[in-house]
This record gives C-alpha cells, sequence and structure tokens, in this order.
C-alpha cells in the first residue's frame, strides 16, 4: 500500500467511524429522557423548564442507561475518528513531504479535523452536553463527504504555494472555519430551540424537524454558546486574512488585489463583525443575530466551494 | 419644513431645530445599529467586484466581457461594476462606516480615559440586586480583602461610611475598552495605509527573457500603473538584468522558479537570487518574481540568403504551458542590390510552442510543462501583415484582420510541426529554422509606501482585538455593615459566563472559612 492509498483508507474509515459515532449519538439523543431536563453550561442562562415528557423509560423501546451507553460509545468512536482523521492527514504529509493544505480536498478535510477537534475540547471541558454530538458529527460528515467530490491525488505544491506563509495563513483559515463551523451549528440549534418554545408557549403544534429541539439544552444557553465560539474564532479568522495578505505580498506584489477569494474572505469577515455587532445592538439586532451567524457561514463555505469552482482568479490553483 | 416659511421672529428657532436635526442625525449614523446596517451594506456592496471582472486585476478581462456583452457592458460600466472597490457607492459606504467609526470612538475615548481615572464605585445600597450576591456567615477580614484584591489586579476604592458601613470596591477588565478601541482606531489606520497606497505607489510589470536587461521607466514596462501623486519622472533608477531562470518540475508540475538577476543601481550593482515568496528589494522598491514563460528562437532565411534570429516570447495557453506566440518578418526579402522593399513579400508565422510533444498520440499539444521535447506548430503567411498602419496589435498572433481581408495569404493548409534544429520550408524557398527555447520571467515591480502603514494597523488591529474580546470588565463590592454582616456583591459588565465562580473564589480567598453555596454541583452540564 502507498502512503497515497493508507490515507484514503484512513478517511473512509474516518467517514464510517463518524456516520457510527452519529447513530450512537442519535439512540442517546432520542432515548436517554433524563437528559431533557439538564441545561447546557448553567452559568448566566436560567435552568431549561422542566419540559421533558411524562412519558416512562419503561415504553421506550431502549432504556435510558442503554441509551448513555450509546452516548458513550459515540464520544468514543468520535474520538477514534478523529484520531484516523489526523492519521490520514500524517500520512499524506509524510507521502508527500510537504505541509498538508496544497488543494481543496485537503483544505476541508483540514476543516472537518478543526471542526472535530473544537466540539472534543468543549465536551471534555464539559461545556457542551454529549448527546449534541450527533449535531456535530453530522455537520463534519457533511464536509468530508464535501470533501470526495473535490478529491485530488496528493501531488506536489505550485511555487508560490511553497512558502511558510501558506503553513500560518491556510492554518488559521482552516482552523477557524473548523471552530466557526461548530459555531454555526450552535446557531442553528439556537434558533430551532427559540422557534420550538415559541411554538409550545403559543400552544402550537410541533411537528418534525421542529420535534427534534425538545431535547435541546435552554435557548439562551445555546445563544451565549453560539457567542463563545465565535468569539474564539474571528481573530483567528481575522488573522488568517490579515497573514494571506502579508503571503500575497510577497508572492504576487501586492497585499490586496481585490481576488474573488479575498473578495469574499473580507466579506465573510464583515458579516462577522455585523454579528458581534448586533448582538450588542438591542435586542431586536440580538435576535437577528444568529441569523447573520449563519449567513457569515454560508459565506465562508460558499467562499470554499463556489468561489474555487467558478471564479477565476490567482487563488484557484490553490483550488481543485 | 414649515421653519422656512416661518416669520422673522422665530429663526432663531429654526436654527435650533436645525442643529436638533444634524444633532439627531449625527447620533443616528453613531448608533451600533447604523454600524451593523453599514457592515452589511458593505459586504453586499463587495459582491459585484467579484462576479465581474475588475479593471484594477485585467483591464483584458474587461475587455472580453465587452466583447461578449457589447448592449449591457456599457450599462454596467455607466454602474461602476468594472471598477467596484474604487466606485462612489462603494466608497460612500465605507467613508459612511468610518465617519460612524470616528464618531463612535472619540467619544468613547473620553469616557474611557475618565473612567480609567475615576474611583471606582461604591456598592449599591441593596447590593442583593446585583445578579452575584452572597450574606456571609463566616468572618473577613478587610486587610485581608485589600490585599488579595490588590494582588489578583483588581482596583480597589475604600469608602467608610459614617454610620459605620466599610466597602471595598473592586473593577477589573479595563483592557477589554482600551483593546477595543484600539482594535476600532486601527481600522483607520489601516485604511490610510490603503489611501496612501492608492495616491502614492506605482507598479510596472514587465517580460523579461534569459540575458536581457531592462531599466526602470515607464517605456520599459509592458504595463504598469501610476497613483494620481506619482511624477512619473521621480521613478527610481535601476536596471535588472535576468542572468538565468530555472524551473524545477516534479511529477508535470512546477515546484520552484528561480531567477538568477543583476541588478544595478546608482553605480553600484548586486546579485539576486529571485524566487517566488523572496522579492528583491532596491531602496523601497520591491521586484517580484511573478510567473515565467517560453522565448522561442527562431531565424528565418529570406530569398536572398539573408537571416534574422528572433527571440519571441510566448504566452501560456494553459498550466502545461503550450503556449502560443508568433514570429513576424516585416522586412524580409529586401532586395540588397537594389534595397527595394516588397511591401506584400513580408512572412509571419502563427506559431503554438509545446513543451513536451507526444509523438505517439495524435495531440498536438502536450501535458507536461517541462522542456522535453519541445515542438513548434506553425502556420505561415505571406503579404501585407499591417505592422505600418500604427493600430496596436497583440505581438502574439498574426493580424487576423490582414488574414480576412486577404492581404496575407496562407502557406500551408496543415500546421507543420518541427522540433529544434529543424526547418519549415516555405513554397518560395526560404525557410524558418527552430534553434531552440529559452526562458523569460515575469516581473512586478511595486513601489507601496502605503504597505507599512497597512501592515503596522494590523499588527495593532491584532493586538486590540484579543483583549477586546477575551477581557471581560466586572466588579466586586465587599460590604461590613454596622450590623455586623458581611455582603459581597458581583457584576458582570460584559455578556460573559463564570461570574458566580469568580466571585465565589475571591469571597473565599478573603474569608478562607468561607464554603460556596452548593450551585457548582449542578453546572457540570454534561453528564457522564
Ligand atoms: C469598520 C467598521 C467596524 C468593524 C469592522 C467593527 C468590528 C468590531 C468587532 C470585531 C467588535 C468585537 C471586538 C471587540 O470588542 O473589540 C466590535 C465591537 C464593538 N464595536 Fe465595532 N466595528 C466597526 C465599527 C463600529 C462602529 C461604527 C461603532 C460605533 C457605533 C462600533 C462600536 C463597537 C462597540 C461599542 C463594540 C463593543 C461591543 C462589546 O463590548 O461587545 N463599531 N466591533
Amino acid at each position: 500500500m502507498t502512503g497515497a492509498e493508507a490515507a484514503n483508507a484512513l478517511f473512509v474509515a474516518t467517514i464510517l467511524t463518524y456516520a457510527a459515532a452519529m447513530f450512537s449519538y442519535a439512540v442517546e439523543y432520542a432515548f436517554d429522557k433524563r437528559v431533557a431536563k439538564r441545561a447546557l453550561v448553567a452559568a448566566g442562562g436560567a435552568d431549561a423548564p422542566d419540559d421533558a415528557p411524562a412519558e416512562s423509560p419503561s415504553e421506550a423501546p431502549i432504556s435510558p442507561v442503554a441509551a448513555r451507553g450509546a452516548g458513550r460509545l459515540g464520544l468514543v468512536l468520535t474520538f477514534l475518528g478523529t484520531a484516523a482523521l489526523a492519521a490520514s492527514i500524517v500520512t499524506r504529509v509524510v507521502y508527500t513531504g510537504r505541509w498538508p493544505w496544497g488543494n481543496m480536498f485537503e483544505y476541508t478535510v483540514g476543516v472537518a479535523l478543526a471542526g472535530m477537534v473544537t466540539w472534543l475540547v468543549l465536551v471534555s471541558r464539559g461545556s457542551v452536553p454529549r448527546r449534541l454530538g450527533l449535531f456535530a458529527t453530522f455537520a463534519v460528515t457533511m464536509v468530508l463527504g464535501t470533501s470526495v467530490r473535490v478529491y485530488t491525488e496528493a501531488g506536489p505544491l505550485v511555487p508560490a504555494l511553497d512558502s511558510y506563509w501558506i503553513v500560518i495563513h491556510v492554518t488559521a483559515a482552516i482552523a477557524a472555519s473548523g471552530i466557526l463551523l461548530i459555531g454555526c451549528v450552535f446557531a442553528i440549534l439556537h434558533l430551532l430551540k427559540r422557534r420550538y418554545d415559541r411554538q409550545r408557549s403559543d400552544g402550537k403544534p410541533i411537528r418534525f424537524p421542529l420535534n427534534i429541539a425538545e431535547r435541546l439544552p435552554d435557548a439562551n444557553a445555546l445563544e451565549r454558546m453560539t457567542f463563545k465560539i465565535h468569539v474564539f474564532a474571528f481573530p483567528l479568522l481575522t488573522f488568517g486574512i490579515l497573514a494571506g495578505a502579508v503571503w500575497a505580498h510577497f508572492a504576487w506584489g501586492r497585499y490586496w488585489n481585490w481576488d474573488p477569494k479575498e473578495v469574499w474572505a473580507f466579506i465573510a469577515w464583515v458579516v462577522y463583525a455585523a454579528y458581534l455587532h448586533a448582538r450588542v445592538s438591542g435586542r431586536s439586532a440580538k435576535a437577528n443575530a444568529p441569523w447573520i451567524a449563519i449567513l457569515g457561514y454560508a459565506v465562508m463555505l460558499f467562499n470554499l466551494t463556489a468561489v474555487n469552482l467558478v471564479f477565476a482568479g490567482l487563488h484557484s490553483y490553490a483550488g481543485v | 419644513m414649515t421653519a422656512t416659511l416661518a416669520p422673522a421672529p422665530r429663526k432663531p428657532k429654526a436654527a435650533k431645530r436645525f442643529r436638533a436635526f444634524w444633532r439627531r442625525w449625527w447620533h443616528q449614523l453613531t448608533a451600533m445599529r447604523t454600524a451593523l446596517v453599514l457592515l452589511l451594506a458593505l459586504a453586499l456592496a463587495a459582491i459585484p467586484g467579484s462576479t465581474f471582472p475588475q479593471r484594477s486585476i485585467s483591464t483584458v478581462d474587461v475587455a472580453g466581457y465587452f466583447d461578449e456583452h457589447p448592449d449591457l457592458a456599457p450599462w454596467l460600466d455607466r454602474l461602476w461594476a468594472f471598477d467596484v472597490y474604487t466606485s462612489p457607492w462603494f466608497s460612500a459606504i465605507y467613508l459612511l462606516l468610518m465617519i460612524s467609526l470616528a464618531g463612535c470612538i472619540v467619544p468613547r475615548l473620553g469616557v474611557h480615559w475618565k473612567a480609567l481615572r475615576a474611583k471606582v464605585p461604591d456598592a449599591p445600597k441593596r447590593m442583593s440586586i446585583l445578579p452575584y450576591h452572597r450574606v456571609l456567615d463566616v468572618d473577613a477580614n478587610q486587610g485581608r480583602a485589600r490585599a488579595v484584591l490588590k494582588q489578583r489586579r483588581w482596583r480597589t476604592a475604600v469608602t467608610e461610611h459614617e454610620d459605620g458601613t466599610f466597602v471595598i470596591a473592586a473593577e477589573k477588565g479595563y483592557l477589554r475598552e482600551t483593546g477595543n478601541l484600539l482594535f476600532h482606531t486601527s481600522i483607520i489606520f489601516v485604511l490610510a495605509g490603503v489611501a496612501v497606497g492608492s495616491l502614492m505607489s506605482w507598479y510596472g510589470n514587465r517580460i523579461l527573457s534569459e540575458d536581457k536587461s531592462y531599466c526602470n521607466n515607464l517605456q520599459q514596462y509592458d504595463e504598469y500603473g501610476l497613483g494620481a501623486w506619482v511624477d512619473e519622472t521621480s521613478l527610481p533608477r535601476f536596471c535588472v538584468t535576468l542572468d538565468a531562470f530555472d524551473a524545477e518540475f516534479t511529477d508535470g508540475g512546477p515546484t520552484a522558479y528561480d531567477a538568477a538577476v543583476t541588478y544595478e543601481t546608482a553605480g553600484e550593482t548586486g546579485k539576486y537570487d529571485l524566487q517566488v515568496n523572496h522579492p528583491l528589494n532596491i531602496d523601497g522598491t520591491n521586484v517580484f518574481l511573478i510567473g515565467h514563460g517560453y522565448t522561442a528562437v527562431v531565424t528565418y532565411t529570406d530569398r536572398y540568403g539573408q537571416t534574422q534570429t528572433l527571440h519571441q516570447e510566448f504566452l501560456a495557453m494553459d498550466a502545461a504551458l503550450n503556449s502560443e506566440g508568433a514570429f513576424k518578418f516585416p522586412d524580409a526579402n529586401v532586395d540588397p542590390e537594389t534595397g527595394t522593399v516588397d511591401a506584400n513579400a513580408e512572412v509571419g508565422f502563427d506559431a503554438i510552442l509545446v513543451p513536451t510533444f507526444d509523438d505517439s498520440t495524435a495531440m498536438l499539444l502536450g501535458t507536461d510543462p517541462e522542456l522535453n521535447n519541445p515542438v513548434l506548430a506553425l502556420t505561415a503567411y505571406t503579404g501585407d501583415l499591417g505592422l505600418g498602419d500604427g493600430e496596436p496589435e497583440s505581438v502574439y498572433s498574426v493580424n487576423e484582420e490582414q488574414i480576412a481581408s486577404g492581404a496575407l495569404t496562407r502557406l500551408n493548409e496543415e500546421v507543420e510541426v518541427i522540433g529544434v534544429g529543424d526547418a519549415m520550408t516555405l513554397p518560395d524557398g526560404t525557410t524558418l529554422t527552430f534553434d531552440g527555447v529559452e526562458q523569460y520571467a515575469v516581473l512586478q515591480v511595486r513601489h507601496d509606501p502605503g504597505g507599512p502603514v497597512v501592515l503596522a494597523g494590523a499588527v495593532l488591529l491584532l493586538l486590540g482585538l484579543l483583549p477586546g474580546l477575551a477581557v471581560r470588565r466586572r466588579r466586586y463590592w465587599i460590604r461590613w455593615n454596622p450590623d455586623g454582616t458581611v455582603e459581597t456583591a458581583g457584576l458582570n459588565r460584559n455578556d460573559f459566563d463564570g461570574l458566580d465562580e469568580e466571585c465565589d473564589e475571591l469571597t473565599a480567598a478573603i474569608a478562607p472559612d468561607y464554603e460556596p453555596p452548593g450551585t457548582h454541583t449542578d453546572k457540570s452540564g454534561s453528564e457522564q
């Protein structure tokens, strides 16, 4: 088996492991009724109202104890899958003898790894309930699935990418994208839960997908977690863009060229700045803030995919 | 407005209203919500710059767009769609944002300056309304409280009331506002640097073949741009010679470009190994290596046996460096005895240079950019090349209009492919010999005095951003009441978690016997 084949095998193993983890989390999420009463990081926010359905555990096909066991298994699988993903990247590094961020496939895989590591750090610190791993593994597996569409054989780098600035710039951009992915997941969960709460207090029927929100933590706590993740990622994103400008200075002779990739990075940065402002600009703006965060991630995704594939620019050779 | 129609005595009132009107607008403009809207508007306004070709990036692409959409393009042009980032509407948004920003920063600077010197405010009468509040059932020592707070770098203020109440007020996290202000101010710095750059910078692009030199003046650049305040006669004097160019390839892809150059400035000469990502700095002007390509060398032998050798740069068409170019011999076939020029005996060739030709396939174009088996695919024309009419034309192809009008006659139906050392023979017996391939480098020379300002601004921006986001401003009070009870309270001035934990910890440090209420057990969040 060559290095490239080994890297690919590990990559496939990662996807399968994450899929299994997702399934385990789903079991815990659906059948551990007890957890619905718990709040996410109680500090500041009021505890979630005790609105767990009165359904007794014995009626469920899987007991809460078994469900929690499934959750623990999910967490172990998430760690294993992440280790396999990291190993896959390291194998590529050894095989190609260069930094692993050379094309769109590698970039996307890096984002998935950063997202998962972010998630695992949050869980390990006890900042988020384990069962929400369902949504994190789902998001990351989607990203990995997308990366397959842009798979590129491991190969050498074109000269402009052969610089230590690539390590700095791209690593920062990947880390920020991965962390923001988890931030976006929380923004969506918050909106779901908020909607769910409103429907409930209005006495309106709750249908799929809103019923998923039943076992989500308190909406306020979700909002704060969204904010914290974005606060952490924003300076990283800023640094990544600035490092890109420094690199552009050396490689292309100008630090900012309004190349499509730069335009969209600028847009993403401005949208995230708007998110941070929206949160302190009064009640109605704060209510809209999660939408702005989601818009920010949509721009990030657009920049990662469409801009590489559709627009011609200096960055396109870094692409597929 | 009715005020303008009002009788004279009411005029002062109109002026007042006018002032009030502007004050209201100023308030509106400097409100956070406006910043929010302007930020989103800026994001929106930046989009067209990525969907339409921009003059600042490539005038060729803009011209191409005009060719493709002859009806639409002029209209788009009227809306500055090809100059988005210098357009009035884009400028309007960011100028408004900058004004809003300045209007926001200046008063906050004043407020923060005062806050930094002001005394930490006393505890409210009813401390129980604060988000963190404890009544201690243990002893707390006043001296110890001061020492603990001081050691942990809280700013403290002590108040002794007449009724015997003793309060220590403490505050921490001023760095947040400092960072925040630094961050917002440096945005203005960055923009100032960009503005300086656009006024005072200049650049030029030059294609330079091996063993060729050029000097720094506008006539010698293939393309250039000058800021509004740059005097073209005052460009620094220096010359650059490309001694050798070396491209390294691995597995069919380029991995390194290396241009050995000699530069000469004010009597000084130096050698530099110019690489992508390693520019040459000549007194603040940078020379960058931004690309490379192939130069074909050919010799044409005309009817009278006269030879001319051309070194012609070719333009890459794809990543494998299959390149297009043209050889033009407008003064070929001049009778050496009479010296008469036959205007219709000019010769030109359209050519494609293939770096690695694979003769085992039917494909002309190769897939390997390295020079492993270079060939030229030639189409010859004779007649009037149309060079004398003063119209600018591409050096990379024979004039298509001359071909279409019949002024040029095509001499070979099928392209003729020749390797190095081979020759193509035309019907009149004249020959074009393919002597070899050289390399050229694409250099960009750029001077931007705004660059260091932008860089400094960017560094300050990051330095301000970190504490601006990570630091929390919070207050802590501890009060000894006349009735002997001790109360502590805490207040978060930023929206963050962890106030209770921190205050409890502080209280415990001040009163070692204090046991925080059992709030921690149900706060673990995740259940294991
Ligand atoms: C170019 C436009 C602007 C950008 C990119 C921007 C960006 C940011 C960012 C990233 C933050 C969070 C980081 C920090 O607290 O230091 C922030 C906070 C803040 N901005 Fe701006 N800003 C801009 C304009 C403005 C304007 C015009 C105002 C005045 C209305 C303003 C007022 C504030 C305030 C008060 C905060 C603190 C919020 C808090 O304490 O959480 N900003 N800004």
